[in-house]
């Protein structure tokens, strides 16, 4: 292990109790009744509005990024995804980072620490698409934008192809 | 609340990436388009979108249910980001020697913190997503993988997360 996770401490708002208990009854899925708010409410034992009040303080502070439906990759179609990385210049990473994440073929991009020597790369870019052939062309389609754009910053680049998912079971507060 | 009436207790197995692709009618296609965010907290938001999309509240109930079911949507409800509650994302990798692959993934799959996992192809070819509810939570989950199964655990966590524009559409 060698990286810091410093940069991982946040001033976020600290969750009271029945927030806990409302994310652990919501983190899993709205319940598919018509009145899920109230029923919600009904578990946890709080009124309807306060189960929406406190939702949208969530989404307001960014705790909820949004809610709805979170679809599969894989059964949309897009049965490629390839992790893009790329060695760029720290000037230059965070406006390259801004024009990628731009692209309709990129549904993450993030800076992130390098590891040297073996792993060199800063920004990390994930591509989908319905084939490798086509995460290619579209790797392609970035790398022609670095060099276009952002001549002589780039050091080198890879996409590591997924093979298998071997874990999914998204976030969980734990009970 | 009883388990089945929950969205996305159904989620997708480990090995979704040959299944084959359900049908989806025009409906199914502008129900996962448009309805990925912005699902109101009103009284009965199922049938306020319902009314969007020209069914009616019980054909979306059916419609969610069935999307759910076939594993086209893996969840349907809040994205939480759990470090905006103190709480800490990193995404962690490992170069896992073959010959001890199926038992460090035994070890590093037992941790609860382990949200995701997918194996790529390269010398790093295994990478997951630990999630905790405190940032040292994410340092202390790593030392643990890495007495348990002697190998080194990278971590990457995210410096600066840039604007992503589109969603995944159903086309």
């Amino acid at each position: 292990m060698n990286a810091s996770t410093s940069k991982l401490i946040s001033a976020g708002p600290l969750l009271d109790e029945t927030d806990r208990r409302l994310i652990r009854a919501t983190q899993g899925g709205l319940p598919l009744v018509p009145q899920p708010y109230l029923a919600i409410a009904e578990q946890l034992g709080i009124g309807e509005a306060e189960v929406a009040a406190r939702l949208a303080a969530m989404l307001e502070n960014g705790l909820i990024r949004r809610i709805g439906a979170v679809p599969n990759h894989y059964a949309l179609g897009y049965t490629a995804n390839g992790m893009s990385v790329w060695d760029v210049d720290d000037e230059v990473v965070d406006a390259a980072g801004e024009r990628i994440g731009a692209l309709a073929c990129v549904t993450h991009c993030y800076r992130r620490p390098r590891h040297r020597p073996h792993w060199p790369y800063n920004l990390f870019a994930m591509v989908h698409g319905g084939s490798r052939e086509e995460v290619r062309r579209h790797v392609a389609d970035i790398l022609l934008l670095l060099m276009r754009d952002f001549t002589g910053r780039l050091r080198g680049h890879e996409v590591l192809f997924s093979t298998a998912i071997l874990k999914k079971t998204g976030l969980r507060l734990r009970d | 609340m009883p388990e089945h009436s929950h969205a996305g207790r159904h989620a997708p197995g480990v090995s979704s990436c040959g299944a084959a692709r359900p049908a989806l009618d025009d409906i199914d296609r502008r129900l996962i388009n448009e309805l990925q965010g912005g699902f109101p907290l009103v009284a009965r938001p199922y049938e306020a979108v319902a009314r969007t999309l020209g069914v009616d509240e019980a054909e979306l109930l059916a419609r969610l249910r069935r999307l759910l079911d076939a594993g086209v949507l893996s969840r349907f409800g809040p994205m939480f980001q759990i470090e905006r509650a103190g709480g800490a994302f990193c995404l962690a990798a490992m170069a896992v020697p073959d010959a001890y692959w199926e038992r460090v993934l035994a070890q590093v799959n037992s941790h609860d913190e382990v949200a995701h996992n997918y194996r790529r192809e390269h010398r790093l070819n295994m990478w997951f997503v630990l999630a905790t509810e405190t940032p040292a939570g994410i340092a202390d989950c790593a030392r643990r993988i890495e007495a348990a199964t002697g190998v080194a655990v990278h971590l990457f966590p995210k410096e600066r997360e840039y604007f992503v524009g589109m969603r995944l559409e159903a086309r």
